[in-house]
């Protein structure tokens, strides 16, 4: 029985850290890339939930969902791109913490008035609702094995992207030197609304796909956001290797925290001591990790080190 | 003999206006018979302290502190959980909230200051979320339904008595002008001038001698104690408070304020708080949906006016405030 609910916490932390992932690539580019801060990107993750329930309950077909939605977010994405945060790259980082807060805002009082106040739920596709068999004993949702193994996927592409083609090359130089890039000839502004409409597809996919299991509501993209920007500072601003495994860690600690902090404890201080303590030291333990982290390694796992 | 000059100058002239306006907002509520606005203004004052204390660090400093609303949830709490076990006596809820303060802001402030740039953003951002996490996990001081104060602090005397909107009203503008005179006096301090030297040149700072990570640890300790009394003076006004006070958001209004009124300039942080609770106030008669207009607005005076509204006073002369 233990393992069994080990094994189920184990890959609830497998798909809440791919979920992450796909959040924190777009940021980490972003802010490589860039040098953006970009509060706003949860927005994107928030709209893409939103757009994806409305198609998925207009047509009823999932996968259409999928298709429109993420192309649509992406499109508004880089609609903001053009019209405001461009204007912000070569601003300092209070100023594109502002103008972003605004961003947020802005987004979050239009889904407001444009959806239901209290946010839409959908169910999760008819042929992903089924549970499959693990050992065990365990029956685990086929929907969130579904997502896991999207994200790995994309993990993968994302990292042939980066390695293995040109655009990758010139995100990677990009990131290591921009006025170089540019002054070879590179149209460096094309390239960043490439990279910041990539950004937010993956952010609005994780949107799309988790509007079954959590709704689609406003104010959901802060939340998760804040964790990203944890992940991505474990993992190294910059780094998608370190954002992957950030995420994993992240997702993995948080879900089994949540679930066997109060067992562990019980193994030192008293069972009611440590049944109230839980809850309270389990929301606490990501941030806890990112503070140990960095005291360590002030710029995360596998982040350049100031010169 | 004082020098009376400085008050002649337009930005005299502004800060005199504003500073003024909030001595005499009880007297004016009085005499039209609206208490509304003496609320309005006391909750703007609040804002204020935790704006000029946030200035400390963001303005003087350069370092942004995206986390700064933490210490308004530390004050607060402190008086909340203090009057949850019946313990009322200000004398004794004030210590108890300033030496949490300055722990916590001591750990975290040595933690958040090992980094630079975004990390440093990210992770103050990241240590508020993780108290504001807390506070909602713990049931028996309300979780996220907050904690009602059925009892305001008590002085023990009824010289100052705080269930008198007046004595409540004017306790809160004296500590703001402390915090005011406190900051004209650190930032023309030997102190002031190291921090604010590390802010335009760091290695310079190092260099010649002066550990940059003290100061600015010092300077960090003492921005989280000053906004801590905001907070002790927020649960004494609203009677509640909730995790909701430490959210992100607060933080990045917080910001915001100091921004509008301009960075690095004394009143800066109080005119901003003006601007700011006039603007939401006017849009929210509006509509509900304020925020859409307001979150454009933000990122207007962003792009357009970076240096704020102390900005738009001229060039700043030397030893004006």
């Amino acid at each position: 029985m233990e393992w069994a609910l080990l094994i189920e916490q184990f890959l609830n932390g497998v798909q809440f850290g791919v979920l992450l992932f796909l959040l924190a690539a777009g940021l980490t580019l972003t802010f490589g890339i860039m040098d953006l801060v970009n509060l706003a990107h949860g927005s994107m993750y928030m709209l893409g939930a939103f757009f994806g329930a409305t198609i998925f309950l207009w047509t009823g077909s999932f996968i259409l969902a999928l298709v429109l939605a993420v192309p649509i977010v992406a499109g508004i994405g880089i609609i903001t791109e053009v019209t405001t945060l461009r204007t912000l790259y070569q601003r300092h980082h209070l100023d594109q913490v502002l103008a972003t807060f605004g961003l947020i805002l802005f987004f979050n009082e239009l889904v407001q008035i444009v959806w239901p106040l209290e946010g839409l739920t959908v169910p999760v596709p008819e042929y992903l609702s089924s549970t499959v068999p693990l050992p065990f004993g365990i029956e685990y949702s086929l929907y969130r094995l579904m997502i896991i193994g999207t994200g790995i996927l994309l993990a993968i592409g994302m990292w042939l992207l980066v390695t293995r083609t040109r655009l990758g090359m010139l995100i990677r130089a990009g990131a290591s030197d921009r006025e170089m890039v540019y002054a070879l000839g590179t149209n460096i502004r094309l390239l960043f609304t490439l990279v910041f409409g990539l950004g937010t597809a993956l952010s609005a996919l994780a949107g799309v796909l988790m509007a079954p299991i959590l709704g689609a509501n406003s104010g959901m993209g802060e939340q998760i956001i804040i964790v990203a920007f944890v992940v991505i500072v474990i993992g190294g601003i910059g780094s998608i290797r370190g954002s992957f495994i950030a995420a994993l860690i992240t997702g993995l600690i948080d879900s089994l925290g949540r679930s066997f902090l109060d067992v562990i404890l019980a193994l030192f201080i008293p069972i009611n001591a440590a049944e109230a303590a839980a809850p309270a030291i389990s929301s606490m333990l990501i941030y806890i990790f990112m503070a140990g982290i960095l005291f360590f390694k002030p710029t995360g796992l596998f982040g350049k080190q100031p010169n | 003999m004082i020098d009376w000059k400085p008050l002649f100058t337009r930005r005299g002239v502004v800060g005199t206006l504003v500073v003024g306006t909030c001595m005499l907002v009880p007297i004016i509520a009085t005499l039209i018979d609206e208490p509304y606005y003496m609320n309005l203004f006391a909750r703007l004052m609040i804002w204020a302290i935790a704006a000029i204390s946030l200035n400390l660090i963001l303005g003087y400093g350069g370092l942004i502190s995206f986390g700064h609303a933490l210490y308004l949830g530390i004050g607060a709490y402190a008086v909340g959980i203090c009057s949850y076990y019946d313990i009322n006596n200000i004398f004794i809820q004030v210590p108890i909230a300033l030496g949490v303060a300055t722990i916590i802001s001591f750990v975290f402030g040595g933690i958040a200051l090992r980094t630079r740039g975004v990390y440093f953003i990210m992770i103050t951002m990241a240590l508020t979320q993780m108290i504001y996490y807390l506070s909602i996990s713990i049931e028996e001081y309300g979780s996220d339904d907050g904690l009602i104060i059925y009892v305001r602090s008590e002085f023990g005397t009824n010289i100052i008595n705080l269930d008198n909107p007046f004595h409540r009203y004017y306790l809160i503008f004296l500590v703001m002008v402390g915090c005011l005179y406190l900051t004209y006096r650190l930032i023309h301090s030997r102190f002031g001038y190291v921090i604010r030297g590390a802010k335009s040149n760091e290695l310079r700072m190092e260099v010649i001698g002066h550990s940059t990570f003290r100061y600015r640890l010092v300077c960090f300790m003492i921005a989280g104690v000053m906004c801590t009394l905001a907070g002790v003076l927020s649960a004494n006004v609203e009677k509640f408070v909730s995790p909701d006070v430490m959210h992100w958001t607060r933080s990045g209004e917080l910001i915001f304020m100091v921004v509008l009124g301009g960075m690095a300039s004394i009143l800066g942080p109080l005119t901003g708080a003006m601007v700011f609770w006039l603007i939401s106030e006017i849009l929210a008669r509006f509509t509900e949906h304020w925020h859409i207009i307001f979150g454009p607005f933000l990122i207007l005076v962003v792009l357009l006016s970076p240096r704020g509204i102390d900005g738009m006073l001229g060039k700043r002369g030397s030893g004006s405030g």
